[in-house]
């Protein structure tokens, strides 16, 4: 039993769950985004505008968002201590990651709310 | 047949380097690699390997075969290209030439407490088992420790101290499906973190180079299913 302290789940099970469902749901928000366009050849910005408009678009993007944030921190975080050996080394990285991650959730959202 | 075989002897070189060597399959009896080693060893009383059954089933003379993890002396000369390339199993320290130190594989190996664990008292002949218990046991039971699994597994040179590896992985889960282990929880408890299995990615380089053709990427996935079936 190895613990650890910045991954995103308390176990290897949950990271691995997490990792899971995040990917179904990144799969089927990538999946109708590509449907829409293809149905849409000659989209205009104010139909693009109207998609994101719906509050039903922009919690899904939002689950898509944080979806992405955990998807990522999952696998970076596995990459990190595979290949960062000194935890002084590592930390630092972890951290900046952490944060700009969270920065594109902030900024996500900004972008969502403010169409 | 042209060989090329890594050598390092920690007391007398600063750093390993490749031997070529020669041998005449024509007036020798060779068949396996193992065969060509002892004959190259008559030559050459310096060269070091380990061997014991030679057939098999001892699993100790693993080693990396012209780039694959494999039992010398189940490798046919046959099937191989020249030069014929022998280097230690990768990602494990070297004690002299194609001998690794196992030390590691071993604790590791030792972590998963390969051994039947039941609280109840002792029947007087023996636990039962039926047929379909048993046949649970089939693909993990095969396995030799020869450790040309774990030596592929990338996830396995990056944390070998966290990650059992896949020839231990294998191990724990002959004794988790096990019907007469009732240690199952604790087993179970013990590989739920970040590391123990859940550092395999699933690449099945461990199967790709199994000399018993085990699958010890299933098994990992096995206890996953095990520990979801618990812990959702």
């Amino acid at each position: 039993m190895v613990i650890t302290a910045t991954s995103l789940g308390r176990t290897g099970l949950q990271d691995w769950l997490i990792q899971r469902v995040t990917a179904m749901v990144l799969a089927v928000y990538s999946a109708y985004l590509v449907f829409y366009l293809i149905l849409h050849p000659n989209l205009s910005y104010s139909a693009w505008h109207i998609l994101f408009s719906t509050s039903g678009m922009r919690y899904a993007s939002l689950l898509a968002l944080v979806s992405l944030i955990a998807h990522a921190w999952i696998g970076f975080w596995t990459v990190s201590t595979d290949y960062l050996k000194p935890a002084f080394v590592r930390l630092p990285i972890q951290v900046a990651v952490i944060l700009l991650l969270l920065g594109n959730l902030v900024w996500g959202i900004q972008i969502l709310w403010g169409i | 047949m042209k060989f090329s075989i890594y050598r390092y002897n920690p007391e007398v070189d600063s750093k390993p380097y490749m031997q070529n060597y020669e041998l005449d399959l024509t007036k020798t009896p060779a068949v396996m690699v193992l065969d060509a080693i002892k004959l190259l060893k008559a030559q050459d009383e310096t060269l070091s390997f380990r061997r014991s059954c030679s057939e098999g089933v001892c699993g100790s003379d693993a080693m990396n075969i012209n780039g694959r993890n494999a039992l010398a002396c189940v490798t046919s000369l046959s099937t191989l290209k020249e030069p014929v390339v022998l280097r230690p199993l990768p990602g494990m320290p070297v004690i002299r030439d194609l001998i690794v130190d196992l030390t590691n594989f071993y604790e590791q190996y030792k972590k998963t407490k390969p051994y039947l664990q039941n609280s109840q008292p002792p029947p007087a002949k023996e636990r039962l088992q039926s047929p379909e218990e048993r046949a649970k046991l089939d693909g993990l039971y095969e396995c030799i420790l020869c450790g040309c699994c774990s030596s592929a597994c990338p996830s396995y040179w990056w944390n070998p101290d966290k990650f059992l590896g896949p020839a231990a992985a294998l191990q724990a889960t002959r004794f988790i499906l096990d019907s007469r282990d009732d240690a199952t929880q604790d087993r179970l408890a013990q590989l739920e973190d970040a590391y123990s299995i859940f550092r395999c990615r699933s690449i099945m380089n461990c199967v790709d180079v199994c000399p018993k053709g085990l699958n010890p990427t299933k098994a990992i996935a096995d206890i996953r299913d095990k520990l979801i079936e618990d812990g959702v």
